[in-house]
C-alpha cells in the first residue's frame, strides 16, 4: 500500500524528514508515532502529495508521489490535525462539497449513508459553526471516507476529543480495519495506538524502529512473567535462574518475576520446576511494559 | 470545469453569509448609480437657466472640452458630461471594492477555518482552485458594475430629455470603461488581493491593506478633475491595453504565490 525508499523533506535549514524507509502492508493498521514537530504530519503530507518530497521516493496505492499526484489524491482518505470544515455552511453541503470534488458518483447517497453511520444524520441542515468538536472530528471523518478509499490517513483522529468522542472515534476506526482498509494513523495516543494499531513506527525526524506493540516491548524489556506463590525463598530463586531459557528472575514478596524471550514455550517447565522444589503456584500473569514505556525509551535514546 | 464550478458555488454559499460582503456587493453599485445619477438630476435643473453658457468655451481646457462636449450640446449640457464623467470615475471603484472584499474573506477565511489542507488533499488542480476562487470574486464584481451602468443608463433616459446630451453620457469611451476597463480592474483587484491575503491571517487586514489597488482609480477621478489629463476614449483604450498587460503579470505573480506547498507550510 506505502512504500517509501530514502524518503527526505527539507524546509531551508530544517530536515522535517530524514531518510524515511518504510512499508505499510495492504490492511493493516499502522501507528505513526512521534514527539511534536518529529515530522509526522510532514510526512503524511508527502505521502498525500500535498507537498514534495526534497529527494528519495514513495509509492502509494501504486501511485508515485511526485508524478501521479492527483492520482494519489484521488485514491487516498485523509483527516487532517484539524477538520478544517466550512462553519457557516451545513454538514450536508460540507460533505457534498467533497464527495463533489472527489468525483464520488452517487453523492447524495454517500453523504446520507457516513451521517448516519457518524450519528450526525438528524442534524445535517445544521450548520457546522454550531457543531461540538467531536462532532466536526466525525465530519471530518466521513468527509475523509466518502469515496470509499483503501487507504486512510488519520492525523490525530481523537485529539482534543472527550472519552466518549474519543471512544466512538476508535469503534469507527475498528470498523474500519474489519472492512479491511489500510489506515495510517499519527498519534500521541500510545494507548490507543496500542489498542488500534497492528505495528508502529516511532519516527523523531527519521524512523526509530517499526515492529508489533509486543515485539517493541519484548525487545526492549523483555518479556516478563509474574509468578504468584505461597511464599518464595533464595533456593527457588536460584533454581530458576539457572534454566538456560531464563534472563533473569527476581523476588517481590511473594512473587517472582521471571523475564523470559517465549513465555507461551517456558512456563510450564518452570511451573514444573518450581512444584519441584515445592513452591504452591497461585497464579501466573504477564507483566506488561505499556507502549509509553516503550516510546519514551526510544524517544529519549535518540 | 465541473471542478470549478464547485469552487465558485462553494465560495458564494460561504461567502455571502457574511454581512460586510453582502453590504459591499449590493449597497456599494447603488450608491455609485445614484451620485452620477444625483448630479444629472441637479445639474439638469442648474443648466436650465442657461447659466453657464459661455463659460464652458471660454474657461475649459481644450481637450476637455473636445472630450466632453460633442458638436451640438450647450455649455450647460457639457457641464452635465463633464459632471457626470467625474463621478463615473468613481464608479470604477465598483469593480474593484467588491472583489477585494470578497477575496479577502474567501482566501483568510480559509486560513482561519483551515480548511484549505482537506481541500488541497482532494484531486482539484490549483489551477482550477485559483480558477475557482478568482472567477468566485470577479463575477460578482462584473456583474454589479454592468447591473449598476445598466441602472445609471435607465435613469440618465428618464432623466435626460436631450437625445444628443443622453449620447455624450453614454458614449464610447464609458462603454469601454465599463465593459472592458471593469473586468480588467476587477481581475487585477483579485489577483492583488489573493497575494496580500496570503500574507495576513485576518480577514479585515486583508482587505485593508488591498484596498489600495483604488488608489490609481482615486488618482484618475483627481487628475481629472485637477486637469492634469482628460479621459477621453484614446486614454480609456490605453489603460485597457496597459491594465491587460498588467492583469497578464499579476495572474502569473499570483500562480507563483497559490502553489501548494507554499499554501501549506507558510500559510499561518
Amino acid at each position: 500500500m506505502i512504500q517509501t525508499q530514502q524518503l527526505t523533506k527539507r524546509f531551508k535549514d530544517v530536515l522535517a524528514v530524514d531518510r524515511l524507509t518504510l512499508e505499510v502492508r495492504p490492511g493493516e493498521v499502522f501507528g505513526f508515532l512521534g514527539p511534536n514537530g518529529a515530522g509526522k504530519t510532514t510526512t503524511v503530507r508527502m505521502l498525500t502529495s500535498l507537498i514534495g518530497p526534497t529527494s528519495g521516493s514513495a509509492v502509494v496505492n501504486g501511485f508515485r508521489v511526485g508524478e501521479q499526484d492527483t492520482e494519489i489524491r484521488r485514491s487516498v482518505g485523509i483527516l487532517t490535525e484539524t477538520p478544517g470544515m466550512y462553519d457557516n455552511l451545513s454538514a450536508e453541503r460540507n460533505l457534498r462539497i467533497f464527495g463533489e470534488l472527489y468525483e464520488v458518483r452517487n453523492v447524495a447517497e454517500q453523504v446520507a449513508k457516513y451521517l448516519k453511520l457518524l450519528g450526525l444524520y438528524e442534524r445535517r441542515f445544521d450548520p457546522v459553526a454550531e457543531f461540538s468538536k467531536g462532532m466536526k472530528q466525525k465530519l471530518a471523518i466521513a468527509r475523509a471516507l466518502l469515496h470509499e478509499p483503501k487507504l486512510i490517513f488519520l492525523d490525530e483522529p481523537t485529539a482534543g476529543l472527550d472519552p466518549e468522542a474519543s471512544r466512538l472515534v476508535r469503534d469507527f476506526i475498528a470498523e474500519l480495519k474489519a472492512e479491511g482498509r489500510t489506515i495510517f494513523m499519527c498519534t500521541h495516543n500510545l494507548d490507543e495506538a496500542d489498542r488500534l494499531c497492528d505495528r508502529i513506527g516511532v519516527f523523531k525526524s527519521h524512523l526509530l524502529v517499526v515492529d508489533t506493540p509486543a515485539k517493541l516491548r519484548a525487545s526492549l524489556f523483555g518479556r516478563k512473567v509474574v509468578f504468584h506463590l505461597r511464599s518464595t525463598d533464595a533456593k527457588m530463586i536460584q533454581t530458576v535462574s539457572k534454566l538456560p531459557f531464563v534472563r533473569g528472575a527476581r523476588a517481590v514478596e511473594n512473587k517472582l518475576v521471571v523475564t523470559l524471550d517465549d513465555p507461551e514455550a517456558n512456563n510450564p517447565e518452570i511451573i514444573r520446576t518450581l512444584v519441584k522444589a515445592g513452591a504452591d503456584v497461585q497464579f501466573v500473569g504477564e507483566l506488561r511494559h505499556s507502549l509509553e514505556d516503550v516510546y519514551f525509551q526510544l524517544v529519549k535514546g535518540a | 470545469m465541473n471542478k470549478i464550478k464547485i469552487i465558485l458555488c462553494k465560495e458564494w454559499a460561504e461567502v455571502f453569509k457574511h454581512r460586510m460582503v453582502l453590504f459591499t456587493v449590493v449597497f456599494l453599485p447603488l450608491m455609485m448609480t445614484a451620485l452620477p445619477l444625483g448630479i444629472l438630476w441637479g445639474t439638469g435643473e442648474v443648466g436650465s437657466t442657461d447659466s453657464l453658457e459661455g463659460t464652458i468655451d471660454s474657461e475649459m481646457p481644450e481637450p476637455l472640452v473636445a472630450a466632453m462636449c460633442p458638436e451640438g450640446l450647450s455649455g450647460a449640457d457639457c457641464f452635465q458630461v463633464f459632471m457626470v464623467s467625474q463621478f463615473m470615475m468613481l464608479f470604477m471603484l465598483v469593480p474593484v471594492a467588491i472583489p477585494v472584499t470578497i477575496a479577502a474573506y474567501s482566501i483568510v477565511g480559509e486560513k482561519t477555518t483551515r480548511s484549505l489542507e482537506p481541500l488541497l488533499a482532494t484531486p482539484i488542480t490549483t489551477l482550477e482552485l485559483l480558477a475557482g476562487k478568482c472567477l468566485a470574486a470577479v463575477i460578482p464584481a462584473v456583474l454589479a458594475t454592468f447591473g449598476a451602468f445598466g441602472l445609471f443608463a435607465l435613469g440618465s433616459r428618464l432623466i435626460v430629455a436631450n437625445p444628443m446630451l443622453l449620447t455624450a453620457l453614454l458614449d464610447a469611451r464609458w462603454l469601454i470603461a465599463i465593459f472592458v476597463v471593469g473586468p480588467l480592474l476587477a481581475i487585477m483587484a483579485v489577483t492583488f488581493s489573493l497575494m496580500v491575503s496570503s500574507r495576513v491571517s485576518d480577514p479585515r487586514v486583508a482587505e485593508q491593506v488591498s484596498m489600495v489597488i483604488i488608489v490609481p482609480v482615486l488618482g484618475g477621478f483627481f487628475g481629472q478633475m485637477a486637469g492634469l489629463f482628460v479621459l477621453d476614449r484614446t486614454l480609456v483604450t490605453w489603460v485597457a491595453v496597459v491594465m491587460l498587460a498588467l492583469d497578464l503579470g499579476l495572474l502569473f505573480l499570483a500562480g507563483r504565490v497559490f502553489q501548494r506547498e507554499t499554501i501549506l507550510t507558510r500559510w499561518k
